[in-house]
């Protein structure tokens, strides 16, 4: 997963002091018109480029998302008719493949980001904790070597981890070492949760979980679990996005003035503490940022699954950005392939609207008074 | 001579030993030690299995998976890279990286110096445009990219696989933030000797914004060169294949899914060692790409 991170870093990093340089010498109108005429000239290139291919193409394909538009002929000259909601109900609430193939995907991508925005938080923290250990020889050289997987491209890390994984290959390879049966990776759709319940002698579900379900899949399906192919997507994800992260974090703990440390020293704390009481709260935004970047992040996977899997087996790696994609260039549905494009991109927005609210008042680094509280806290 | 040196000389005892920054007792130092060396075995074994198959013959990588060093050493895969269209793989990735990023460069300085320097009235409008833009995720844009390079009737030529990564408000967030941290009277005085806007950006604001230039050349060549999704959906003709789309579409398409895997080893190592190489030389610049996320 290519994590887009400067954006978002830009964005977040933006103090909204737009105005901030405006102090220079008034009157001169002369100037001044010139300076506003130039303002638009310099921004003019940039700007006309956002339009044309980011804003007017999205109202384009919100047209396209409620007309029957087969690919044939221009959807704006009459190549297309409107619909109405039929492309966004045919994936909610009729029954039929659009919808069965939707869920799935709805599915497989809900435990892809279960599973990989813990891990990678966990092991980005764990990293940028262990290597800001102070007198550590060779720190640079470590911190290349885990960051150095978010730099390359997808698609030769893909590869990489498709002979990995492959059958006879270098994991199964090292299992067979230790006496351990690989599975086929890429060929196995079962899922991690019913070969967990399987392993506790669960085999066929009980009749409550599937004789009903949720948007036409039953409850049995809904905790399959991720399959054992997009288990190895989530293991490349982790391990390439994790360096990314642990850089971040390494930020901001280089950002902790020392004498915080020190004083939580002074006051008796043990290494834990100090980490738990006092590191991690002043890691908070830093933390916030990460989580918000893994979850935008994890939701638009694609790459990997046009490359290693094509969303089998069985349909077990399909994620929604795939989907859309095989939709309108695969079978030409396009009205329904923009359909899920937006109602991706609603999940998006609402998730992480969803994790703004719920961390509103608490991503900022805790105050002085707190920090004592913690320290007094930590030494009894 | 304080009271507290003779008795951290004595060193009784783990509890009642004095803190010495930096320093780990023994036992700790080790699982440091042996934590950095294994993860860093995790983070680069792969590489390390890229580089060695793909010297190696189909049968050898089959058989040996787990061993980077071929039994017998061969170019076969990069002499049959050669014949097939890796060079013009090559060629378009260049063409198209190089002029993406020369064009980010000139579109992205002009745009972060008129937001963060320039007064005329409408720059918060613009600001909050891109501000949002950066909302929109990427994937969510294949579809409606598709549509206006199609109605635009530039889908498939070098020209519609280039101007949609044009846009990039990232890229503009970094040179404004830099250049609101110049101070304004160096401006000040050229513009007292009389030198207009565009003089004053061009030959004195420029040249100080080395250090953020190089930053946003690296990004985007970076960014560009592994780009992928934006290549799938702007052409369609093999020959304007970039090394991604043309890498990808040895793994699922015309090799089909049999092994062959020291071929496609070779194609991801080759696609690679430019970003490598940029990586090492210009770490510092990355990685300050990417703490710019916290100072706030």
């Amino acid at each position: 997963m290519a994590v887009r991170l400067p954006a978002a870093l830009a964005a977040s990093g933006e103090r909204p002091a737009g105005l901030g340089t405006g102090r220079r010498r008034p009157g001169a109108g002369g100037m001044r018109g010139r300076e506003a005429a130039a303002g638009w000239l310099f921004t003019a290139p940039a700007l006309v480029v956002i339009i044309v291919f980011l804003v007017v193409p999205i109202l384009m394909a919100a047209w396209v998302s409620v007309s029957d538009w087969s690919g044939i002929g221009n959807p704006f000259s009459g190549g297309a008719h409107y619909v109405g909601t039929q492309n966004y109900s045919a994936l909610l609430t009729q029954a039929g493949l659009p919808r069965q193939q939707f869920v799935q995907s709805l599915t497989n991508n809900f435990y892809y980001v279960l599973m990989v925005v813990p891990l990678q938080t966990i092991l980005a923290l764990f990293l940028a904790v262990v290597l800001n250990r102070r007198l550590l020889a060779g720190r640079g050289l470590f911190r290349t070597a885990y960051y150095f997987p978010s730099v390359t491209s997808s698609v030769a890390i893909s590869i990489v981890f498709l002979f990995m994984f492959s059958g006879s290959g270098v994991i199964n390879t090292l299992l067979g070492e230790i006496g351990v049966n690989g599975p086929t990776w890429f060929a196995d759709p079962n899922g991690l949760i019913h070969l967990l319940l399987g392993a506790f002698g669960v085999h066929n579900p009980p009749a409550a979980l599937a004789g009903h379900g949720l948007l036409g899949q039953s409850w049995w399906d809904w905790l399959s679990g991720p399959s054992i192919a997009m288990t190895v997507i989530i293991i490349l994800a982790v391990w390439t996005t994790s360096g990314t992260f642990m850089l971040i974090f390494l930020a901001a703990l280089q950002n902790i003035p020392a004498e915080i440390e020190e004083a939580a020293i002074m006051d008796g704390a043990s290494g834990w503490q100090r980490l738990r009481k006092v590191t991690l709260p002043m890691l908070r935004p830093a933390l916030f940022l990460v989580l918000t970047l893994g979850l935008i992040g994890t939701w638009q996977v694609f790459d990997q699954v046009y490359i290693m899997s094509q969303g089998n087996p069985a349909g077990t790696t399909l994620t929604p950005a795939y989907l859309s994609y095989v939709t309108s260039f695969g079978n030409q549905q396009w009205g329904q392939g923009a359909a899920i494009s937006f109602l991706l991109f609603a999940i998006i927005v609402a998730l992480t609207l969803l994790q703004r609210l719920a961390l509103r008042d608490r991503d900022k680094a805790p105050s002085a008074r707190r920090l004592r509280l913690a320290a007094q806290k930590g030494r009894q | 001579m304080s009271a507290e040196q003779p008795n951290a000389g004595r060193g009784t005892g783990r509890r009642s030993r004095p803190y010495r920054p930096g320093q780990l007792r023994p036992a700790a130092r080790i699982a440091t030690y042996t934590a950095l060396v294994t993860f860093a075995l995790i983070y680069i074994f792969p590489f390390v299995i890229e580089l060695g198959s793909s010297f190696k013959t189909n049968a050898d990588a089959t058989a040996h998976p787990l061993n980077p060093i071929p039994q017998q050493w061969t170019l076969a895969a990069f002499h049959e890279l050669a014949q097939q269209d890796f060079p013009l793989w090559l060629f378009n990735s260049v063409f198209v990286s190089v002029s993406v990023t020369l064009g980010r460069i000139v579109f992205d300085s002009l745009a972060g110096y008129a937001l963060a320097r320039l007064r005329y009235r409408g720059r918060g409008a613009v600001f909050g445009a891109i501000i949002a833009v950066m909302a929109v995720p990427g994937v969510v844009l294949m579809i409606p990219k598709f549509l206006v390079l199609n109605e635009l009737g530039i889908y498939n030529t070098y020209g519609g696989m280039i101007m949609p990564l044009l846009a990039d408000a990232a890229g503009v967030f970094i040179m404004k933030q830099f250049f609101e941290s110049i101070p304004p009277s160096v401006e000040e005085a050229a513009r007292i000797d009389g030198a207009g806007v565009l003089r004053i950006f061009w030959s004195v604001v420029l040249p100080m914004a080395r250090p953020a230039l190089i930053t946003l050349t690296v990004l985007s060549f970076q960014g560009s060169w592994n780009e992928l999704s934006n290549f799938i959906v702007s052409r369609q003709s093999p020959s304007l294949n970039t090394l991604t789309s043309g890498v990808a579409s040895l793994v699922s398409g015309q090799l089909g899914q049999g092994n062959q895997y020291p071929l496609k080893l070779a194609a991801a190592l080759l696609m690679t060692i430019p970003v490598a190489v940029i990586f090492f030389v210009f770490q510092r610049y990355i990685v300050r790409g990417t703490e710019g996320a916290v100072k706030e």
